[in-house]
């Protein structure tokens, strides 16, 4: 892949005065669906901002597709932005709001009208687009800015919660539609709070702390990358749980071996999954034990979160 | 015309549509129209004074007394601070609202949007303030007519598109110095009010420094020289007026330089509302 296909930060610091934004960012975000996942302050806005030029980096250099964010002309005909900040120019319809965005892409009158119509059905606003935004509801203000971000048929694009203050149908509309957008080939960077909908939803995850990147990837691959220090946590339903905690004992590769709550398995803590599904195989080929199922407890992205930024965030769920 | 210039055209119609419906909202737009009403009233209540039989009137003394009106109230009041009302507003009224990244998310130069707010905010003050002078003056000379003067004999109907150009003039250099002002502080409303002590106390400095504002260039080209008495002799600008082939072509390129300078300036705003 190359720095056309992708967004590209290299070496990317950004401060506000004395305060860090981000720093040292080195990240290539190729197609799909990547989430940007971490507690308040972490850098996450910041993230959008400078890939978007609404803040310019203090070190470093950006690429979205080969294209730098300070060539608003270039970056705009192919991203689209969802901000978090929840103000409109004053007086417009949520009609007018999209239209008017897109007469200044310089489209004629009918393109925009169309666009403008197929957006705002994309997000079942049809009904409600002329009405001001004023009198809409915080969930119709977070659609309607979707719209906007979605109307020109960018590449890419860059949404900030996205599903803040949505209801629950609204959310999986949301969802869905990401997952669509994203089929067709586009980049969808979201940054969300709300871990297991970034479990759902996510292709490739990057996580940030204090304005570090601390990691990224797919949630699987990076979850790997940890089994040293955090050993995975495997649950094991079987007939003979006691038979297979002795076996396991004796392996270097284990950490830990557990007896689930519900007495009915055992959670194994480790450092080796390969060792230990090969194991496991083998005992069963035995018929030593009767397995009933098997499954990761701890590959999430919620669990990698736990791991390696904590929970000190009262927002992240 | 190439592609690239035509869309840049489009783009600043659709900023100039944008804007225009945002400046003639009525809450945005009220102070504007209070202020342009403050002339209007002066000459509407002058003409109903005199037809009631309340003031006496002199023909020629009245069209004195418009030049004094507009020099000192409609260029260095009226409209001044209504074009700190509408081009403070273009860029930092944006900000305050948290409404600019709206602009800065689609793929417009900022250059061209620049152009566009200015475009914009100087199509709306030349509609107002111009309807305001332009109206005033024809109550004036409707007024006069009823009288037994002489005075709209001479070349008083010419005045009236001399008058209605020097505002257009004055919203066009007031306009870019708040547009850049806007730009450049966090709160503009103390620049604001040093220019405007500048612009007001410029009658007290030698000539050469007179000539560095913008209401010294005006009044040059006013078509009645005012003969100010009592306390008016302190706004009474003493320099020799600058010839009118240098007072307009020197304001449209201030107006356009501050312009360009706002159009560099606007490269370096980056959009965080925290921190405002």
């Amino acid at each position: 892949m190359n720095g056309a296909d992708s967004i590209v930060f290299e070496g990317v610091s950004k401060f506000y005065g004395n305060v860090l934004g981000v720093n040292r960012v080195q990240l290539s975000i190729p197609p799909g669906i990547t989430t940007l996942v971490g507690p308040n302050g972490s850098g996450k806005t910041t993230l959008m901002n400078l890939m978007t030029g609404l803040v310019q980096p203090s070190r470093g250099s950006i690429r979205v597709l080969g294209i730098p964010p300070s060539d608003p002309e270039r970056l705009f005909a192919v991203a689209g932005y969802c901000t978090q900040f929840d103000a409109f120019p004053r007086g417009l319809t949520g009609y007018e709001f999209i239209y008017l965005y897109l007469r200044l892409h310089a489209m004629g009158h009918a393109r925009a009208a169309e666009l403008t119509a197929r957006a705002l059905d994309r997000v079942t606003m049809t009904a409600a687009a002329g009405a001001r935004i004023a009198s809409y509801s915080k969930g119709m203000r977070q659609r309607i800015k979707l719209a906007q971000a979605i109307a020109h048929q960018p590449s890419v694009l860059v949404l900030d919660e996205p599903l803040n203050g949505l209801d629950p149908m609204a959310r999986a509309e949301a969802i869905a539609l990401f997952r669509e957008l994203a089929g067709e080939g586009m980049h969808v960077i979201i940054s969300s709070h709300i871990l297991h909908e970034v479990d759902q939803i996510s292709d490739q995850v990057v996580m940030l702390s204090n304005g570090y990147v601390v990691a990224e990837g797919q949630i699987q691959a990076v979850r790997g990358e940890m089994h040293q220090d955090h050993p995975l946590q495997i649950l094991v339903r079987c007939s003979q749980p006691g038979l297979l905690a002795a076996n396991l004992f004796a392996e270097d590769h284990v950490a830990e071996v557990r007896m689930h709550h519900d007495r009915g398995g055992l959670l194994v803590g480790t450092r080796d999954p390969e060792r230990f599904y090969e194991q496991l195989g083998k005992m069963v080929l035995e018929g030593a034990i009767h397995l009933e199922s098997v499954a990761p407890a701890d590959d999430d992205v919620h669990s990698v979160y736990e791991y390696l930024i904590g929970g000190g965030d009262g927002g992240a769920a | 015309m190439s592609p690239q210039v035509r869309s840049w055209g489009s783009q600043i119609l659709a900023i100039v549509r944008l804007e225009m419906k945002k400046n003639f909202s009525f809450r945005r737009a009220l102070p504007l129209y209070l202020l342009a009403a403050l002339p209007l009233a002066i000459f509407v209540g002058h003409a109903i004074g005199y037809a009631r039989g309340w003031t006496n009137c002199h023909g020629t003394e009245d069209l004195t007394v418009f030049a004094g009106v507009f020099q000192l109230f409609v260029l260095r009041l009226v409209v001044f601070f209504g074009c700190v009302v509408i081009f403070l507003n273009s860029f930092r009224g944006e900000v305050v609202q948290k409404s600019l990244h709206y602009y800065f998310l689609a793929p417009v130069r900022r250059e061209v949007l620049v152009v566009g707010k200015y475009l914009s905010g100087l199509l709306t003050a030349c509609c107002i303030f111009g309807a305001s002078v332009a109206i005033s003056y024809a109550v004036l000379c409707r007024h006069l007519a009823a009288t037994p003067s002489a005075a709209l004999a001479g070349p008083a109907m010419q005045q009236l598109g001399t008058y209605t150009g020097i505002t257009l003039l004055a919203c066009a250099g007031y306009g870019a110095v708040f547009l850049l002002l806007g730009m450049l502080y966090r709160n503009p409303i103390v620049p604001a009010i040093v220019v405007l002590v500048w612009e007001s106390l410029i009658v007290f400095f030698p000539p050469l420094l007179k000539k560095i504002s913008i209401i010294f260039y005006l009044e040059s080209l006013c078509p009645v020289r005012v003969p100010f008495e009592g306390p008016g002799r302190l706004f009474a600008i003493t320099a020799n007026p600058t010839p009118v082939y240098l007072a307009v072509p020197g304001l449209v390129l201030l107006a356009l330089a501050i312009v360009a300078l706002a159009a560099v300036r606007i490269r370096r705003i980056e959009i965080s509302y925290g921190s405002e």
